[in-house]
């Protein structure tokens, strides 16, 4: 809407030469749409150019010749980010991590894997489950996003609740500053408390402050047994002492609490088929349990199980341990911002929530939206305070975005949550960075991205508020 | 009249999802540690022959699985599901590896007599050896008629009427009680077992039998001689990115 492009050049066939010159058979300019187009369909830019490096040397050649030329760019990875942060909003070359896909290193013992920025996540849990090892982070999104994504975005998902986020399992990388500066941060040491840690500042930088062009990442065992129980409840307060009853008695085997509402069920069923184990409940939780021994497990979740049927705050439920249903059960948790686009437009809020008000804000949504909406859901990691609030309707409408906005964030704002828990703010929830953070938090931002970035080419638009 | 007493076979398999792994031996495939499940057309036989009972057609469900220790957690998903009672006959784990259609329909005829079964349902095949014999075995052990490749079983006067996929399409046959019926894909969605009935399982009657209980010799009769992975795909060229693999099928002229 009020975004002006900013003090760029624009793309000439001299800068295209030397851009072929340094990529040779990788600079594209046709066929870009995939490329311009986010993920939910609802960010369009218009890049010329798609550069596709395959080193570090050549992510440095290129950034130095646009820092130059002060051509912005726009990293992008697996293109799956849900705020619109992975792709262009002007003309903005992206520069695609795509080809930069190798594995570096693995040291087994210490579970520390090297790789570069453009390894999609799947591959990566391929390679290390061989190794009897494990990524620490999980999304939906797995079989598209790239690690250096991730990393930059400082991606959350399912199993947060067990092994931290990434600020904990990143051990070092290594980044490209706007300027072409390679920033070798790349340890793979455990503890290292030598001046300060910059690499926690690429951490959730969006591709604001450089390009991260290779990883290092602590990697926990791969637990030998997995078993997930899927639950269904009559309010959202069982589903609160369902999660205090887990955490006392699944303690440390406990790896990941997601809850669903029942409208988010109802997408489940209509809009992808899915069949749901158990009858229709208001609430459903899904628990899953991962340890080296499984008999151990088994025992500790089915005397779970047995005590909160008996107490009354569970109504059904069911439990598994061989993976084809275990998978089945998590594809209906996994697949629903898939099933959710099915109905046209999906308005998508990710917060962080005290669990007091925590499904208030679903409700108060759901009263003040009506029938202008499809439907509003709520589903997510309650277990990390996270909620997914969606709302949908068939085809875009300024009217409901204005319903909602900023209603929506001023809500979480008067409950003291986040207005982006571990989506982001990219380029669709900058401007509300004020929300969650003081003025002089955001000040401090903006200073430090001017030291890294004088010229403002990485990522322009996206994150901080303009200025 | 009383509903049918139903002998449902399961089998315990590598299930599905996992990754199956050749032995650097060749002598089989890896299956210490390796999850296993229940043969997913056991699964379905097993909800058909609970529908039945929740119909009121059937009054009673047994439950069968030979193999190993394990087998019995493969019973307890049975029991789960609404089975009623259920069988395990032990095997030793080495003696499993060599165990053949011939000598499960053995022992499933001699248990459907003891027990006086009215029908006995089983998978079509299963998932590892997708053999695909022992409905039919069982059948001729018993001199008992069989309708193989099962998508819907309604009764029909006492009789069973049986539609079955067959490569023309769907056919449909009248079979007489007692009989022997193998499940295909479609003739149902099984259900998963709910924390009441997992629960209500653990109480229910599992025996543990031998394959000498039944006068069945499980001696191999055959031998396998190796397990290999197939071949690697040949051919086939490597392209850089998506938009050489758009040029090259413009050079072939299919695109």
């Amino acid at each position: 809407p009020d975004v002006k492009r900013g003090n760029y050049g624009s793309v000439r066939d001299s800068d295209l030469a030397t851009f072929e010159r340094l990529l040779p058979g990788r600079v594209l300019t046709d066929s870009l749409d995939g490329y311009n187009t986010d993920w939910l369909k609802t960010c369009r830019g218009a890049s010329q150019v798609v550069l596709r490096p395959k080193s570090t040397e050549e992510v440095s050649a290129i950034l130095k010749y646009c820092n130059e030329k002060k051509l912005a760019v726009v990293p992008q990875g697996g293109n799956t980010g849900l705020v619109g942060g992975s792709v262009s909003v002007f003309d903005e070359i992206v520069i695609s991590t795509q080809l930069m896909n190798s594995i570096i290193s693995l040291d087994e013992i210490s579970g520390t894997l090297v790789c570069q920025a453009g390894c999609v996540l799947a591959s990566l849990e391929d390679y290390l489950s061989n190794h009897k090892l494990t990524i620490p982070v999980d999304l939906g999104a797995k079989g598209s996003c790239h690690i250096g994504g991730n990393v930059a975005t400082n991606a959350g998902g399912v199993r947060l609740l067990r092994y931290g986020s990434l600020h904990g399992n990143v051990l070092g990388l290594e980044a490209v500053l706007a300027n072409g500066e390679v920033v070798d941060c790349l340890s793979t040491l455990r503890k290292d408390n030598t001046g300060y840690d910059l690499k926690q500042l690429f951490i959730g930088s969006e591709g604001t402050l450089g390009i991260i062009t290779a990883v290092s990442l602590n990697c926990p065992q791969k637990p030998e047994a997995v078993s997930v129980a899927f639950l269904g409840c009559e309010s959202f307060q069982s589903v609160l002492d369902i999660f205090k009853e887990s955490r006392q008695k699944l303690g440390e085997v406990l790896s990941a609490f997601e809850f669903m509402d029942s409208q988010t069920m109802t997408v489940a069923k209509e809009n992808l088929k899915l069949r749901s184990p158990i009858e229709d409940y208001p609430f459903y939780v899904l628990i899953e349990t991962s340890g080296s021994n499984g008999s151990h497990d088994e025992e500790k979740l089915s005397q779970f199980l047995e005590h909160v049927m008996g107490t009354g705050i569970v109504q059904d439920g069911t439990v598994a341990t061989e993976p084809t249903k275990i998978q089945n059960i998590w594809s209906m948790r996994e697949r629903i911002a898939e099933g959710l686009m099915h109905d046209g437009y999906c308005y998508k809020y990710d917060v962080s929530l005290p669990l007091q008000s925590f499904y208030g804000l679903v409700e108060a949504m759901r009263e003040r939206m009506g029938t202008m909406v499809t439907r509003v859901i709520g589903y997510g990691h309650v277990g990390d305070g996270n909620l997914h609030l969606n709302l949908t309707s068939p085809e875009y409408s300024t009217e409901v975005m204005d319903k909602i906005e900023p209603f929506l964030y001023d809500w979480v704002a008067n409950h003291k949550g986040s207005i982006s828990a571990e989506h982001g703010l990219g380029f669709k929830k900058k401007n509300f960075i004020y929300h969650s953070k003081s003025k002089s938090a955001v000040r401090l931002m903006k200073d430090i991205k001017h030291t890294f970035d004088p010229n403002m080419i990485l990522n322009p638009y996206k994150v901080l508020p303009d200025f | 009249m009383s509903g049918f007493r139903i002998l449902v076979g399961c089998k315990r398999v590598i299930d599905y999802a996992v990754k199956v792994r050749v032995k650097p031996d060749k002598t089989g495939v890896v299956t210490e540690g390796v999850k296993h499940s229940m043969n997913p057309f056991d699964e379905i036989a097993v909800e058909e022959a609970v529908r039945m009972k929740e119909k009121k057609l059937a009054s009673e469900i047994i439950a069968v699985s030979c193999g190993p220790q394990q087998c019995q957690e493969t019973l307890r998903t049975a029991l789960a599901m609404g089975v009623d009672r259920a069988i395990h006959v032990i095997t030793e784990p080495k003696e499993y590896e060599s165990m053949q259609p011939i000598h499960v329909s053995k022992i499933l005829s001699k248990i459907a007599t003891e027990e006086k079964a009215d029908l006995v349902i089983v998978g079509k095949q299963a998932i590892d050896d997708d053999c695909n014999q022992t409905g039919q075995m069982t059948a001729s052990l018993l001199d008992w008629p069989q309708a193989t490749f099962a998508s819907k079983i309604e009764k029909s006067n006492g009789d069973l009427s049986v539609m079955r996929e067959i490569d023309g399409g769907l056919e449909t046959i009248k079979v007489k009680v007692p009989a022997v019926l193998t499940s295909d894909l479609r003739l149902n969605e099984p259900r998963y077992a709910t924390l009441p009935n997992i629960m209500k399982a653990k109480k229910k009657p599992l025996v543990t039998k031998k394959p000498s209980d039944y006068g069945v010799d499980i001696t191999p009769r055959q031998e396998i001689v190796s397990v290999e992975d197939p071949p690697v795909r040949q051919a086939g060229q490597k392209v850089e990115s998506v938009e050489e693999l758009v040029t090259k099928l413009k050079e072939a002229g299919l695109v």
